[in-house]
């Protein structure tokens, strides 16, 4: 633990432990949940962790490029919550449930 | 100064992100992951990140999170007598395995070398609108473009799936 503490003086250190914690809170909730609806936001958490990861070396080098990409990362992650929640709505008018484990009809 | 509002935006950004995956209610979910949004947000001005800052704000809190309550109450979701039923040993096997992540992403991070470049621009005025509106209309402009398509098929494909059948047409 001791050789751990200085480290923690580095703010860009501390940026990458909290997108890691940020990041695996986003794993688990995407394990331990049923619904699909929690497990999008899950994963909305994790992109969100990595944009704050790009922020936080966009920073540290004094660049503008990441915050570029964090731009696009919000533009794919739009479109994808787009997407996925006609998906789920379709399913849902199928199924009428959003539990993921109603959709095994293609397992084998 | 600056490291007080680290911590508490921090401690607040991980309490916010546990309660939505660990609520039952998908609502509460909801409105702790915006609670995260606006605390990432206050991360990203301490970063001199500010019209990042407020684009989260607008994208994330605003748009993308009135879209999930917008289906949950479509849905109907919000009760909660329909609950998974996930045992505890899955759970908590879920959970360990999380934690064993984080465990082997921190061990790996923790001999980085975290060297901050100087010079060029001054770091101030990096996430201004003026100097990211320059970098994305020069270097970026192709996948900006792009990225107008992919919004496009986006579009469409909600559209065709929101359908109440297909098969008429």
């Amino acid at each position: 633990m001791n050789s751990f503490l200085p480290e923690l003086s580095n703010v860009y250190f501390n940026y990458l432990l909290l997108s890691s914690v940020l990041f695996c809170i986003g794993v688990v909730g995407v394990i331990i949940r049923k619904n699909i609806i929690i497990i999008f936001m899950s994963i909305e958490l994790m992109l969100n962790a990595v944009n704050l990861l790009l922020v936080n070396f966009s920073n540290m080098h004094n660049d503008p490029n990441g915050q570029v990409f964090v731009f696009f990362i919000m533009v794919v992650a739009a479109a994808e919550v787009t997407v996925g929640l006609a998906i789920l709505v379709m399913v849902y008018r199928n199924t009428g449930s959003v539990n993921i484990d109603t959709l095994k009809n293609l397992k084998g | 100064m600056e490291q007080l509002l680290f911590i508490i935006l921090s401690v607040i950004s991980v309490a916010a992100a546990l309660c939505v995956i660990f609520v039952r209610n998908p609502i509460y979910s909801v409105l702790s992951l915006v609670i995260t949004f606006f605390s990432i947000a206050g991360h990203y001005i301490l970063l001199k990140a500010q019209f990042l800052a407020i684009v989260n704000i607008i994208v994330y809190a605003g748009a993308i999170m009135v879209l999930f309550l917008f289906v949950i109450m479509l849905l109907n979701l919000n009760n909660t007598e329909n609950q998974e039923k996930r045992s505890f040993v899955s759970k908590a096997i879920a959970v360990v395995a999380g934690g064993l992540l984080l465990v082997s992403l921190v061990g790996l991070l923790k001999g980085s070398v975290l060297t901050p470049t100087t010079g060029g621009i001054s770091s101030d005025d990096i996430g201004t609108v003026q100097r990211l509106g320059k970098v994305l209309f020069t270097d970026f402009v192709l996948p900006f473009e792009i990225s107008s398509i992919l919004f496009l098929s986006a579009i469409i494909g909600a559209v065709m799936l929101g359908k109440k059948d297909l098969k008429d047409h």
